[in-house]
């Protein structure tokens, strides 16, 4: 016979309530954003960036390919919950080494389905980023609002503690790839891709945990700092964005991604502000506006730089030709540079991946 | 914080450089489209689409823009949508005159399908275009070369370091077994510069290659084809790419074959976005893909590029690529909201893709890739009930004469929606039982063929595994799965009833996509009982919006799509609310033998005419290659399945003033009656006369009331109770099912024994139907005439003299507007009559009624009070949009109010062909009857009579020769009429070849003529003859039952050997009258434009 599946519950903290079946069981409260990628579930549930986060998939089919333990960003799932109109009991691919749902269950991740996440995503856009709550175990609605409105806001929610390593760690070059210049990698949460991009380019890369001071990295005498992707709101981070200052006044070559672009932007004097829905998915054009040409870009960011905090010794050098906000600046005169959006891709296209190359001529 | 760049419109002024943005290119001014021609199997109306999206958006942009297309039935040749239109023969000598007397400064040879790039290689290769300056835009010569020469592009994989499969070129038998040996069997078999896969296939072994490769060879122009590693049950894959002029490029969609490699693309169903591929194997694939269009060279605009996985280790190869808009980038238009051949356009006139708006969100540019938060399934639709002695099974040549894609949120809704939409005769159930038999069953599954897909459903509920499934026909078992959990969820069912079935049932139920008829039969309970059911239960339909981007942004434009769940987006109570006045009109599905595009070009216009009146126009279809589902054409468009369930949905939400289902041939017609007792106001003719008008007793009192002749007739509900009518009514009869297009089950029999066996295959096609018998008359002649009414005047529009006798299919026959040799009394007498016709039916906009001229009466055959497959021709020819006048009289006009009170002159003859699909089903004897196999048409346009017919048969794909010998072979009553054609051709310098009887009719006639043996009386026979191309034209009228071999042979082999090939006397005559006129003078050409300018009286011979 069939399984008949418990049910489960998608709270928003407007009121919103979407009835939906249990995937995989739990409660875990978050803010909810959407993800439009078609590809890519295992990269997303495991990239520190969601950490804090419930993700609505857009895409009506989940877990068709399973998990694959050589692509995961990191070594667990970090998304608070997970939600898809249809996940795939089985998957078909002969990559596959466990199916979705018992991954997730295994990590300890709620999971719902069978809701209509058309009307869950349109609120979002409309409303903005929301806190919610996913459950499988719990059915009265108004006790879990009450949760919801309690659950702090991603504004001023520094979570990089959260996700960071706890020592320091090196990644070598792949057999048959010339070691070539030594990076520091500062972990705000770091996506394996982007050391694994590093890597296979040459680069000794050394990982410091998020709260290395600038002496220490520098001390390594390393040939350029790259600032990872990560969760939360940068703002709060101030210490983070001393040792960041400290980093380019030091004049040596940093690459910042994401939160690590925020941070850099927040260093150099600028200001950050919350998106309203945030980017997240792998079909965001980003135009270079020296060259006119237009990369597609995999992104997953809340929050932005404000163009018109930066100082004049930095230059926005690519927008977002959707809502224009910033994609990537460069510090004038110095190999200074970093971009909001993610090339070392896993998941979305690999447009972008030559900005690593940039990055590494420039050192 | 000063301001939240986030959530406003800011990146044009952050943007690039000034002089960066370059505007479009203003070095030219004028622009020559080449579009694809008639349908035929592997080029349909998805060419229309993306012609006709061309053509507006380079004519917005402010170029001159000069079409040809042989297809009148299209909305691109409407004469306003291009500077110029030339209705012409595409063949390369026209192509050449058309650009000497226009002298463009461009040639888009990319939206014209392959006949487009093969006419453009073919003028390049004259010298044509450099000699006249003319640039060609999209893609240049050594792309279109490299697209289309398989060896010249395996090579360019390999340099850009891409696997492809094994492979090696041949252009004999010698060479290809040396291949064989070296890569081994199955082997791919490949003609090059053919169109979807004509010609290819796959074979097992040496006997299979020598036959196949001969065929092959003879398919492709360059005689040459590709041998090739088989990767016969690898997944499929396709990508639609997009590239810009500075090297932006984008995938526009990825699509997944639920058919494995070894059936074409066009031949599968096939599912969007792809479902089973990992994201690190997906942006892999993707990164070939811009390899490809960047090694090709594909400098702006669409490619697809099709890959084959390995299922069991992922390895990828490359298999082909289009570079060009293609089928495959029509749907993927379709299915994601994103004009591909739109955005082509303007790309290849500068537009990069950042400065192509996306009409959708209105906020957003082109440069993105869609992302798609539905499923959407295609499946095709296939005709080989009309081709009963050919094999059902498929593989690398298509066969397909249609689609239909389906939007779902899921895949199980999605191909669920799919299945009612192909609109099968039966239902599936049946279709499954017949499946019983295991040995059966496996060959179903693992032969590719048109059933497979209701094999794996009967494999699933006869307790097969997934596993099982996939080892018989290598389906991923990602969608086997799919569909066991269907049939799992159909036996659950199964086990309740109304009152006891628990509401989450109710809504898996619907979330899975099972119709309202599929739930009462499986709860055993009224449709109309289930269907207050889920109105109870909330399990109604919502709709949501194709938008390109998941809903990230708003979405201004309604392209609609049924699913569950709780938001509904139509804005439907909004617009009522708002005092629109709306109208629906119904489409006509997937393409099929006998209702094709010319029944789209009808909803487009009825669309933009009541558009153009005040009304907001609403269109349902579920057919992606048309421009009725183009979201541009309407001011809302629900892609949804036209049953009445689903219909009925749409006209609930939406509450129109009217719903038109007269422009979309029988398949908004079998609505009208349901629609009705459902309260939906029909607008124009009420379904009541349609009814009669298909109601023998009925309409047979209507005619004898108003003292109209037809031939004796009757009508039977029984096998017996048909022979017994057949009997009264005398031999030959014919017979047919009430409701059908295309003369699907219709037969002419000469005797009581075939009578009973078409009874029976009728029954199965149309169940619960009359039959209908009439007497057929012999040596009669056949007219059409349209007329448009407002229920107080009818105006007849043309009337068109069919140039085969009667007995063929009016969708088969050629014809010609205005008629020939019909006596100008006659002709008074079929307008008199039709117009009478037309007031009492209560008419309201278009009505067809066909006349046989037989021993100097009229005879009316049948009457069709809806628009019919000659309205585009006729209005393509006398220049007045029939179908927006008819759309207008609907909405409540009168003839008067729109000036359209005579019937309008026609400026010159225009003559019709036909197009057949034969040379696809290998076997097939291409002979001509009542039931219709054509799958498209042409027009020939000219002054004179011999030049438009000419014109015709060039356009429909034949040759007329010039000179040699032209074998003769008639039956007895043609002998007479004979002689005067052989004559003729003998004056133009034919050497004569008969069969004995025929020889010695025409020698007693004074004429020179040689002999020649029939097939069974010895040989060098004729079909000897034929292949050794000693014969040039064949005229071959046949023989009667006796030798029907012998004509079969000979129309067989004239077909492969492509020799043109008349059947019938009138044909004959025309076909002389032809090459008279070419050897005379050059063809002309000429636009419609022209034509309709001068409105000359019309040029018929009107005295009989």
């Amino acid at each position: 016979m069939r399984r008949e599946a418990p049910p489960g519950l998608l709270v928003l903290e407007d009121g919103s309530v979407f009835e939906a079946q249990a995937a995989a069981p739990g409660t875990r409260f978050g803010e909810v954003v959407f993800n439009t990628s078609m590809t890519g579930y295992q990269e997303i549930l495991t990239d520190p960036s969601y950490c804090g986060q419930i993700v609505v998939m857009t895409l009506p089919h989940i877990g068709n390919y399973g998990i694959n333990s050589a692509v995961a960003e990191s070594t667990r799932p970090w998304v608070e919950g997970f939600v898809a109109r249809q996940f795939t009991a089985l998957p078909s691919s002969h990559g596959s080494e466990e199916d979705l749902l018992t991954y997730l269950n295994r990590h300890g991740v709620p999971a719902i389905e069978g809701l209509d996440t058309r009307a869950v995503v349109r609120r979002v856009r409309e409303r903005g980023a929301l806190r919610g709550v996913v459950t499988t175990e719990r059915s009265e609605v108004a006790p879990l609002l009450a949760e919801v409105r309690e659950h702090p806001s991603m504004t001023g929610r520094a979570l990089v503690d959260e996700v960071t390593c706890q020592a320091p760690y090196e990644v070598t070059p792949p057999a048959g790839v010339e070691a070539g210049d030594h990076l520091a990698v500062y972990d705000f949460g770091v996506k394996a891709n982007i050391l694994r991009s590093l890597a296979e380019r040459g680069a000794r890369v050394t990982v410091l945990p998020a709260r290395t001071p600038a002496s220490e990295c520098l001390g390594l005498g390393v040939d350029g700092v790259v600032l990872s992707n990560g969760p939360g709101d940068p703002e709060p981070l101030t210490e983070i964005i001393a040792e960041v200052r400290k980093l380019v006044a030091s004049g040596v070559p940093v690459f910042g991604i994401c939160l690590g672009h925020q941070l850099l932007g927040l260093a150099m004097g600028g200001r950050t502000f919350k998106l309203k829905f945030g980017h997240h998915g792998g079909n965001q054009p980003v135009q270079d506006l020296a060259t006119g040409r237009v990369v597609i870009t995999s992104q997953n960011h809340g929050f932005a730089i404000d163009p018109d905090s930066l100082p004049e010794s930095c230059q926005v050098t690519e927008t977002n030709l959707n809502d224009g906000t910033v994609e990537a600046f460069a510090v004038r005169d110095r190999p200074v540079f970093s971009a909001q959006y993610h090339p070392e891709a896993a998941p979305g296209p690999h447009d972008a991946s030559p900005l690593f190359d940039r990055f590494l001529d420039a050192l | 914080m000063s301001r939240i760049p986030g959530d406003c419109y800011t990146a044009r002024a952050l943007g690039p450089p000034r002089e960066l943005i370059v505007p479009r290119r203003d070095d030219i001014q004028s622009i020559l489209i080449v579009g694809s021609g008639p349908i035929v199997i592997g080029q349909a109306c998805e060419f229309d689409y993306s012609g006709t999206q061309a053509c507006r958006v380079l004519r917005r942009e402010g170029y001159r823009v000069i079409l040809v297309n042989s297809n009148p039935a299209t909305i691109m040749t409407d004469p306003e949508l291009s500077d110029v239109t030339y209705v012409e023969p595409l063949v390369a000598d026209v192509i050449e005159k058309i650009l000497e007397r226009e002298r463009p400064d461009a040639i888009l040879p990319t939206v014209g399908g392959q006949t487009g790039i093969n006419l453009t290689l073919q003028v390049h290769e004259r010298g044509v275009l450099e000699e006249l300056g003319v640039e060609l835009l999209g893609a240049g010569v050594e792309a279109l070369r490299l697209g289309e020469d398989r060896a010249l592009f395996k090579r360019a994989m390999e340099e850009i370091g891409l696997r492809v499969p094994q492979s090696g070129y041949a252009g004999g038998l010698e060479e290809a077994h040396e291949i064989a040996t070296r890569i081994g069997y199955p082997l791919i078999i490949r003609p090059s510069f053919t169109l979807g896969g004509e010609g290819g296939g796959t074979v097992y072994n040496r006997d299979e290659l020598d036959e196949l490769v001969e065929i092959a060879l003879d398919a492709s122009p360059a005689r040459r084809v590709l041998l090739e590693q088989s990767v016969l049950g690898w997944k499929e894959f396709e990508l639609e790419v997009v590239r810009d002029r500075v090297d932006n490029a984008i995938v526009v969609c990825s699509v997944e074959n639920f058919d494995a490699m070894g059936v074409h693309t066009g031949d599968s169903i096939t599912v969007a976005p792809q479902q089973t591929l990992s994201d690190r194997e997906y942006q892999a694939m993707r990164n070939d893909a811009f390899k490809v269009i960047r090694r090709v060279g594909v400098a702006t605009g669409g490619s697809n590029i099709q890959f084959a996985v390995d299922p069991a280790t992922g390895e990828r190869v490359v298999i082909e690529m289009n570079p060009r808009v293609s089928r495959s980038s029509a749907l993927a238009s379709k299915a994601t909201g994103f004009p591909i051949a739109k955005v082509a356009a303007l790309l290849a006139v500068g537009y990069t893709l950042d400065e192509v708006p996306n009409d959708i969100t209105g906020k957003t540019y082109a440069a993105f890739e869609p992302t798609l938060d539905y499923t959407v399934v295609k499946i095709p639709r296939w005709a080989f009930e009309k081709f009963p002695r050919t094999q059902p099974t498929l593989g690398t040549a298509m066969k397909s004469v249609g689609e239909v894609m389906a939007i779902g949120t899921t895949f199980r809704q999605a191909l669920m929606k799919g299945l009612a939409s192909l609109e099968l005769d039966g239902d599936l159930a049946a279709r499954e039982r017949r499946m019983s038999d295991p040995a059966l069953l496996r060959r179903r599954l693992d032969t590719p063929n048109w059933e497979r897909l209701f094999a794996v459903f009967a494999a699933l509920r006869q307790g097969w595994t997934v596993a099982e499934v996939n080892r018989a026909s290598h389906i991923d078992p990602w969608f086997l799965r799919e569909m066991r959990e269907l049939v799992e969820l159909e036996n659950e069912l199964a086990c309740w009833n109304l009152e006891s079935i628990p509401d989450r049932l109710v809504h898996e139920a619907r979330r899975s996509g099972l119709s309202e008829a599929r739930l009462a039969s499986l709860l055993d309970a009224e449709p109309a009982a289930v269907h207050a059911h889920l109105g109870r239960v909330g399990a109604e339909r919502v709709y949501k919006r194709v938008d390109t981007c998941a809903a990230e942004f708003p979405a201004r434009t309604p392209y609609l799509y049924s699913t569950f769940g709780v938001e509904d987006e139509s804005e439907a109570e909004a617009a009522t609310a708002g005092g629109a006045r709306k109208v629906v009109i119904l489409g006509s599905g997937p393409n099929r033998i006998g209702q094709g595009i010319e029944f789209d070009y009808c909803c487009v216009h009825a669309a933009f005419a009541l558009s153009e009146a005040g009304f907001e126009t609403i269109m349902v279809n579920c057919n992606p290659e048309t421009v009725s589902t183009d979201y541009d054409t309407s001011d809302r468009l629900y892609f949804e399945p036209l049953t009445l369930e689903y219909v009925l949905d749409v006209c609930r939400q939406e509450r129109p003033e009217g719903v038109i289902v007269q422009l979309g041939g029988q398949t908004p017609l079998k609505l009208a009656r349901g629609l009705e007792a459902a309260g939906v106001p029909i607008w124009g003719t009420p379904p009541d006369a349609i009814d009669l008008a298909e109601d023998r007793r009925r309409f047979g009192a209507l005619l004898a009331e108003e003292g109209v002749r037809q031939p004796d007739n009757g009508t039977a509900t029984s096998i017996e109770e048909g022979v017994e009518v057949a009997r009264g009514i005398g031999f030959p009869v014919l017979v047919r099912p009430s409701y059908v297009l295309g003369g699907r089950a219709m037969a002419l029999c000469y005797d009581e024994q075939t009578v009973a066996r078409y009874l029976r295959e009728a029954a199965e096609t149309s169940p619960q139907r009359p039959i209908l018998l009439d007497r057929f008359l012999d040596d009669a002649f056949e007219l059409d005439l349209d007329l448009l009414a407002d229920g107080e005047r009818a105006v007849v529009a043309g009337v068109m003299q069919h140039i085969e006798e009667a007995g063929i299919h009016s969708g088969d026959s050629a014809a010609v507007l205005p008629p020939q040799n019909v006596s100008e009394h006659h002709l008074e007498e079929m307008r008199d009559i039709a117009r009478r016709l037309a007031l009492r039916l209560g008419v309201v906009g278009l009505m067809n009624v066909q006349f046989a001229l037989h021993q100097d009466q009229v005879y009316v055959i049948e009457v069709n009070p809806r628009a019919s497959r000659t309205v585009p021709f006729i209005a393509k020819a006398v220049g007045i949009p029939l179908v927006s006048h008819a759309a207008r009289l609907m909405a409540g006009q009168t003839l008067a109010e729109l000036g359209l009170t005579e019937e309008p002159t026609v400026p010159g003859v225009f003559v019709k062909a036909p197009v057949f699909p034969f040379r696809r089903f290998p076997g097939v004897d291409p002979v001509l009857g009542p039931e219709m196999k054509s799958t498209g048409e042409v027009m020939g346009a000219s002054p004179s009579f011999g030049e438009a017919f000419a014109k015709a048969w060039l356009g429909a794909g034949h040759h007329l020769p010039l000179s040699g010998t032209a074998f003769l072979s008639v039956n007895d009553r043609d002998k007479a009429t004979l002689v005067p054609i052989a004559r003729q051709l003998r004056e133009l310098g034919f050497e004569l070849l008969a069969t004995r009887g025929t020889a010695d009719y025409l020698r007693g006639s004074g004429l020179e003529v040689a002999l020649v043996k029939k097939v069974h009386e010895g040989r060098p026979s004729v079909v000897d003859r034929l292949i050794n191309r000693e014969i040039d034209v064949v005229i071959n009228t046949p023989l009667g039952r006796e030798s029907h071999e012998d004509d079969e042979a000979i129309r067989v082999t004239a077909l492969k050997y492509d020799i043109p090939c008349v059947t019938t006397l009138s044909g004959a005559t025309a076909a002389a009258e032809g090459i008279a006129e070419l050897l005379d003078r050059e063809l002309s050409v000429r636009p419609l434009q022209e034509f309709h300018a001068r409105r000359v009286a019309p040029l018929t011979n009107a005295t009989g």
